[in-house]
Parts: C-alpha cells; structure tokens; sequence
C-alpha cells in the first residue's frame, strides 16, 4: 500500500525542503521505493539540496501538459536506485498546474512507488492546494518561533478543513542550549500550543548547511540531525521509536559530560 | 516555583507562549480584537440592567473546552463577570 505524505508549514524557511530530503533519502535507506516531487513551480529548490540539479530535462509541468512521459522526467538518484526526484518547473507559476492534475500525478505514481512525497510551497494560496489535493497525510514542519506557530495552527485548521486529518508535526531547529535558559520554546510547548501528534524532533544543526552545500541529505549519519531525521522515518513506517535525547551531542567528549552529569 | 521567582523577569519563551496562546484563540476564533470589543460592550449593557458589576475585573476570551458528546475539544466564549451588588434587590 502506498502512500501520499505532503510537507508543508505556511511559513517559508523553516526546513521543508530540507525535510523532504531527508526523510525521502532515509525512507529509500530503509528499501523503500520513494519518489519526491518538488510542487515549488517557479522557486525549485528541492534538486538542489538532493544534488540532482544537474541532471533535469523534464519538470512537473511538463509531465502534466503532456510534453512527456512520467517515467522520462523522474531522475533516478544514482545512490539510491529506489529514489525519484520529479522537479519542479522554474520558469513557470504556480497557476500551471490544477489540483485534479495533481492528484491524477500522485495516483498514477502509487502504482510503482511505496512513499510519494510533496514538497510544498510555502503560503496557503494555488501552490498549497496543489500539494494538498492527493495527500493521504501530512508532516507539517515549524520551527520554534512565534510566527511559524502561528503560521504551522493556521496550515493545521486548513487541512482539516480540507478533509486531511493524518498529520503529524516536525519541530525542526531546536537549539537546547536556548531551551534549557528558557529563551526558546521546548517541544512540549510547541506541541501543547498546535495539539497535534509529534512524529520528531530535529535539532540545529550545522551538518546541514554543510550536507546542504554538498547536495547530498545527511539522514542516517552520525550527527544528531541524521540521527532524527532516520527516526522519523522509522515512525513513519509504523516503527515505534524512542525520541533521542536532544541535549547529549553525539561526540566521545560530550558522551563523557553526560556520564559525569548523570552520575 | 521558588520564592525568588516572584521577582523575576519572565524568560523570553514564556513571554513567546503567552503571546501565541492569546494570537492562535483569536485566529482560530476567525474574531478580530473589534469584534471582541463590540461584544464585550453588549455584554456589558445587557448585564448592567440586571446587575451591577466590576467593568475592571470583566474578562471575556475564547479558550477552549472539552464538549461532552461529539468532537472533543471545541472552543468556548468565557466570561469573567464580578459582580459588586444587584440592582433593585434592596440591600
């Protein structure tokens, strides 16, 4: 059985793209088959952090006007053989598409692939819809931050008003150093103030803007950030995961603070 | 909390929480400030024909509520009325 996850927030900045890259690389890691779609038609993005860029010839648009067949757009991720990337357009607008064409995409990409994953717009506007229109569920990504909350509760009223009430939240750039002072939100807040199931936790991490540079999602490897990004992919097959623990680094000198602080 | 957190500043993240709670009711409320305001004031007059009450001490806001059949939580107007004497009642 396959299924439909779109990652959207409201607010732009806050790791969509980054997210979709990740869990999409982490769910392929796992042997699943994935294909991720870029629905940002004008601001394509998601190649880039995949560092697929290089490789486009066709884009969503095309697929959905008929200038190709679906096959001959999806670049295949050399790394993962299982992976897919269906790019987005750059020189067209978010009005290109409708959402019956894309929940016609999305059906016809069931067939082969075990996870389909959108990568949505930021905004609540065409693109939005878009994204939404053949989603079975949701992963909604905020960041600790006033208006992204503010932002990620109003995505949340507008997909139930939509009929997509699986969701799940990411609270993405954590900074425990912050928390622990009291000059940012924990987990527990956030999840008390949005009311929604947490499916993970993923802290700041400076591996990121360097898997960022290098085009390759740092999912699974031994930084914290990879660490959560894996488990939540775990979770999102039905695996029950304990959440890490967000405060310990995952270096030896930090493991050996630990000891000390906990003894 | 200890006795010294009476004179403490609050942190920056319960300043944060504080000011989301009150935006995230109006926002979910789809209720503008004005329109809690006008309501506020018919309130206020409907009231004080009956009753005499404390305007400093009024509280109105919507929260939310658990509803005893259907869907859960369901959002709620809450009133804080205190009343200072009855109008007519002779004491």
């Amino acid at each position: 059985m396959s299924e439909v996850i779109v990652i959207t927030s409201g607010k732009g900045g806050v790791g969509k793209t980054t997210s979709t890259a990740n869990i999409g690389t982490g769910l392929a890691k796992l042997g699943k088959k994935v294909a991720l779609i870029d629905t940002d038609i004008g601001l394509r993005n998601l190649d880039v952090v995949m560092g697929l860029e290089n490789r486009i010839v066709y884009n969503l648009v095309d697929v959905v006007e008929g200038n190709c067949r679906l096959n001959q757009a999806l670049i295949k991720d050399k790394r993962y053989p299982e992976l897919c990337l269906l790019p987005s357009a750059q020189t067209r607008d978010k009005t290109s598409v409708t959402p019956e064409q894309m929940k016609k995409l999305t059906t016809e990409l069931r067939e082969s692939f075990d996870y389909i994953l959108l990568d949505c717009p930021a905004g609540i506007e065409q693109g939005f819809k878009n994204a939404i229109a053949g989603a079975d569920r949701a992963l909604i990504v905020t960041t600790p931050e006033v208006s992204a909350i503010r932002d990620a509760d109003r995505i949340i009223g507008l997909l139930e008003a939509n009929e997509l009430k699986r969701h799940d939240l990411i609270v993405n750039r954590l900074r425990m150093d912050m928390v622990k002072r009291g000059d940012m939100m924990s987990i527990d807040n956030v999840v008390d103030i949005l009311a929604i199931n947490l499916i993970g936790a993923v802290p700041d991490d400076e591996g990121i803007v360097v898997s960022t540079n290098q085009g390759e999602p740092l999912v699974g490897n031994n930084t914290l950030a990879g660490q959560a990004y894996l488990n939540i992919c775990k979770r999102i097959k039905g695996e029950e995961v304990p959440f890490l623990d967000l405060e310990s680094g995952t270096g030896f000198m930090n493991k050996l603070k630990n000891l000390f602080r906990r003894g | 909390m200890g006795l010294f957190d009476f004179f403490r500043k609050k942190n920056s993240s319960e300043v944060a929480m504080d000011r989301l709670k009150l935006l995230l009711v109006s926002d979910r409320a789809n209720c503008s400030p004005e329109i809690m305001e006008k309501m506020k004031n018919d309130i206020i007059q409907v009231i004080s024909k009956y009753m005499e009450i404390d305007l400093e001490g009024l509280e109105i806001q919507i929260t939310q509520t658990e509803s005893d059949g259907n869907n859960g939580s369901v959002p709620a107007l809450c009133a804080n009325i205190p009343i200072t004497g009855m109008k007519g009642s002779g004491r």
